[in-house]
């Protein structure tokens, strides 16, 4: 069976599986990773949203295959690392205002958050509500209002 | 180890306002009182109706009530338990999907016990037979149920706890103080309840009168506090089903039919299938063929790769046209002849909804020859214990089943479909499987919220409605598990005349009209046809109350009457007048807005709580039109308020929760989301076609107030919110687009994305993640 090394969360990995199986199940089936979510396997919910060298993507549409060893990949559960802290400034602020409901999307919606955080400041500018309507990571509790509010206040930690 | 006493007395004097109920010393290593579910929770409030109309079912006996009288007799007792580590514990017999169940559990215990709050740890109890019906999270009725039981049990924990101290220090309980977990005398004498938790044992089960807090000494209750388990959320930490590492419980996933409960004929290439990549296992099942392997991406390979000749389904022949013209044919007759009077009538339609939650429909089973043991988030567990041992041929004490955290139900999880079908999966394969359904499978063949009518006449004359009719005319709604043997050994108790069946007992027990409009029917008619259905949140009422209150807006407007002080005057009860002027003022009805914007006013009350919701949609040519790839868009709600009622508010904060995923739950029925059946399938095989709300459907500005509570009870909210909410909605649309909206979603009439393929029943992942990376 083909080997895959990439960095996952910090660290450099090999992990055996066949070149289509999709990053997501890699994840979760072969290495445990579990806090990217299955919601669709169509790279349409964005409950797996994870960060690849820093941007947003659903490795439930990548195949592992196409993850190179130079190529960085983070969870939810890498994503305070990246600050060098317990909890990225974006948990923090889900935690201040009790974001979540279920919780089956919110690992999601942080890396999307962070992600497009990340693209407004590099433009030079703030978030804004039309950047907030552009997210399209479903959450079926709806806590819309509660999530753009967390990403507002995270925003201004970053 | 002697008791220090047999009947605990309290540190606090039993004064005034003060609630005495029992509960339970129960025998344990460490410190346990149990008590009843159900427990005197069923108190009679029945409605003050002083008006002309007759005091309708609903008011008189809510479903939650039925719920609650109907746990009072069972044996079963809830334990709190106390550790030596000065933590609290609870196993909960409801599921958490949520709805915030587990954290205001956790903040009665917190209260009673004078413990912190993160010190109270709350889990969900596997299946507990002994609890008969007491075990069924639904009719948001756990706060309810569970509200005097968990405190009682907490109380006692502590007036234990006291009288332990009291006796090792010999002072009397009356000089002890609690705080924090920690036993205080004036001497400078204090222990922490770890410290006492063994002695405070007891070797016997010994009954205690449990003296509750009075609700101006909350300091927990009543106040806003996050969810306990939001750190493990935002860190992903928090377990679902699909995330739990049972031994050797490989990802498995099935083949479906092509239409609603469609038949396996034959499998021509399970062999090659079964030697393919990572695969397993291959298994025939009544209505599709499983796969088991060592990822879920080859599963979805492998059942794509099966070659399956299907035998028909149980509703092939049925599309949306079809069902609405069997629905318009059952209807019951309207009884006010209408022909001196002025009236009005009108028809509205509800297209197939899904309650389908963000997690996919997924379990784990391990079955073996003698036993059987399995994981999922279930609302009606000793139901789902009792079918699956019957099912595999085992006792029902063979078969243990863990709740595990649900990712939203929505009214899903009353059911154990995927339980059930993991278990026979297991059985066949003679291994464990972690059973997940796609996405697809789960708005395809996944439970629905039938499609239904609405038929409403009201006459009026000389200033006053004479009458009010509501003919509700509804595809079957299964209510298949578990809550009939609850109506069964209930119903003939109910101060209700007739002889209901159960989805009309259902229907009467959680509706009525809010207002006095004369004689009023609200009665259902149902076509049994075999979609499958369910319960989703809010069951009838979103759809009900909608029609009412666009009715009532009519009303209205022919009566030459503001809408707001049109309701003001014909509302029945207190409370209602009392959200509504609260929001008229909060949102400031009547406020000027352009040509093509408007707002909506609507009323609702259910589960003992009363909520107005005022909107303002968008209906601009410039709004409508907006362009979302792969999205709708149409008009947009900008502006929401809920103003919500709802007794007592035992955590405002998850109260406001509620109330916000109901409005969202209202926005997607009105405006977005359905589910369009055609030739014995619905057409919506992904998130991009059944369009729940997005953030560019949402309001940026979304507002709950939380009025002062009314009561001491907790009412039921977490589907309180969803049919009012509705109703605003579409009595906003209505006003902005200058027309009596009939048919919803707004949108449904138009098909806003092409279907996905209905073989293989799942579709392939894509491979262009990378692309799309932002």
């Amino acid at each position: 069976m083909p080997s895959h090394t990439f960095k996952l969360n910090g660290e450099q990995i090999t992990v055996e599986a066949e070149d289509d199986v999709r990053l997501l199940w890699v994840l979760r089936d072969l290495l445990g990773v579990t806090g990217p979510k299955y919601g669709c396997g169509l790279g349409v919910c964005q409950a797996c949203t994870s960060h690849i060298n820093g941007k947003a993507f659903n490795p439930c549409s990548v195949p592992v295959s196409k993850i190179g060893a130079d190529d960085e990949v983070t969870t939810i559960e890498g994503l305070p690392a990246t600050v060098g802290k317990d909890l990225h400034p974006m948990q923090e602020a889900w935690l201040d205002l009790d974001v979540a409901q279920c919780g089956y999307c919110q690992p999601g919606q942080i890396m999307t958050a962070v992600a497009k955080v990340r693209r407004a400041a590099e433009s030079g500018r703030e978030i804004t509500d039309a950047d907030l309507d552009e997210i399209r990571n479903i959450c079926r509790c709806g806590t819309y209002t509660r999530i753009r509010e967390a990403i507002k206040a995270g925003a201004e930690k970053m | 180890m002697d008791d220090p006493t047999d009947s605990p007395e309290p540190a606090r004097p039993a004064g005034p306002g003060r609630r005495r109920v029992l509960a339970y010393l129960l025998a344990a290593p460490t410190l346990a009182v149990g008590a009843r579910v159900g427990l005197d929770a069923a108190g009679g409030e029945s409605a003050e109706a002083a008006v002309p109309s007759l005091p309708q079912p609903e008011e008189l006996f809510d479903l939650g009530d039925m719920q609650t009288l109907a746990a009072a007799p069972t044996s079963g007792l809830i334990s709190v338990q106390v550790h030596t580590d000065g933590t609290a514990s609870f196993a909960v017999p409801r599921a958490e999907v949520g709805q915030g169940m587990t954290t205001a559990v956790a903040m009665m215990i917190a209260e009673e016990l004078d413990l912190p709050l993160e010190k109270v740890r709350v889990s969900l109890a596997d299946a507990r037979p002994e609890l008969l019906m007491n075990q069924l999270t639904g009719g948001s009725n756990s706060m309810r149920s569970i509200y005097l039981p968990v405190r009682s049990a907490a109380a006692v924990a502590r007036q234990r706890l006291v009288a332990t101290a009291a006796q090792q220090w010999g002072v009397p309980e009356s000089e002890l103080t609690t705080a924090d977990g920690v036993i205080k005398h004036g001497s400078g004498r204090s222990a922490t309840y770890g410290s006492l938790a063994e002695a405070a044992a007891s070797t016997r089960a010994v009954v205690a009168a449990a003296h509750l807090k009075s609700p101006s000494e909350f300091t927990v209750l009543g106040t806003p506090r996050n969810r306990i388990d939001a750190r493990d959320i935002v860190t992903g930490r928090k377990k679902f089903g699909m995330d739990l590492r049972v031994p050797d419980a490989k990802p498995t996933m099935v083949r479906r039919p092509p239409t609603v409960n469609g038949t396996v004929v034959s499998v021509s290439n399970a062999d090659a299938v079964k030697a393919m990549p990572g695969v397993t296992d291959v298994a025939t099942l009544r209505h599709g063929v499983a796969v088991r392997g060592e990822t879920f991406g080859q599963c979805i390979d492998a059942l794509r790769a099966l070659d399956v000749t299907w035998g028909p389904g149980t509703v092939d022949k049925e599309s949306d046209d079809t069902v609405l013209a069997e629905l318009r044919a059952a209807a019951l007759p309207m009884t006010v002849p209408a022909l001196l009077t002025k009236k009005v009538d009108a028809e509205f339609t509800f297209a197939f909804a899904s309650n389908s939650p963000l997690e996919p429909d997924n379990a784990i089973a391990d079955v073996r020859s003698d036993r059987a043991e399995i994981w999922a988030s279930l609302k009606v567990p000793i139901v789902a214990q009792r079918d699956i041992a019957d099912r595999l041929g085992l006792p029902q004490s063979a078969v243990t089943v863990h709740v595990v955290e649900g990712g939203g139900s929505f009214g899903r999880h009353l059911f154990h479909d995927v339980a059930a079908e993991a278990a026979e999966i297991s059985q066949k394969m003679g291994k464990p499987v972690k059973l997940s359904w796609s996405r697809t499978d789960n708005f395809r063949q996944g439970r629905t919220h039938p499609m239904c009518v609405s038929r409403v006449r009201a006459t009026y004359a000389l200033g006053n409605v004479l009458s009010y009719e509501q003919r509700h005319t509804s595809s079957e709604t299964d209510f298949g598990h578990g809550l009939g043997e609850m109506i069964t050994s209930t119903a003939a108790k109910l101060p209700v005349a007739g002889n209901l069946t159960f989805a009309e007992t259902i229907f009467q027990l959680t509706q009525s009209t809010p207002y006095n409009f004369g004689v009023t029917t609200q009665l259902l008619n149902e076509v049994p046809l075999k979609f499958n259905t369910g319960s989703m949140r809010n069951i009838y009422s979103p759809n009900v109350a909608c029609a009412r209150e666009l009715i009532v807006d009519q009303l209205a407007g022919k009566m030459g009457k503001d809408p707001v002080a049109f309701r003001r005057e014909f509302l029945k009860e207190e409370r209602l007048r009392a959200v509504l002027d609260k929001a008229a003022e909060a949102g400031e009805w009547g406020r000027a807005l352009p040509d093509g914007v408007a707002q909506g006013i609507a009323l609702h009350t259910e589960y003992r709580g009363a909520v107005a919701s005022l909107v303002e949609i968008d209906c601009r040519p410039e709004t409508v039109n907006r362009k979302v790839r792969d999205g709708v868009t149409g008009p947009r709600v900008t502006r929401a308020l809920m103003v919500v009622d709802a007794g007592f508010a035992i955590n405002p904060r998850g109260l406001e929760a509620q109330m916000m995923g109901g409005l969202n739950d209202a926005l997607a029925m009105a405006l977005t989301s359905s589910l369009h059946i055609k030739d014995g399938i619905p057409l919506e095989g992904s998130w991009d076609n059944y369009f729940y709300t997005r953030q560019w459907n949402t309001p940026p500005d979304l507002r709950v107030i939380v009025m002062p509570s009314t009561g001491d009870k907790p009412s039921g909210a977490g589907e309180l919110g969803v049919a009012p909410a509705f109703a605003a909605i579409a009595c906003a649309y209505a006003r902005a687009t200058g027309t009596l909206p009939t048919s919803f979603p707004v949108n449904h009439a138009t098909l806003s994305f092409d279907p996905l393929p209905l073989e293989p029943s799942t579709p392939q992942s894509p491979t262009d993640g990378l692309d799309r990376a932002f």
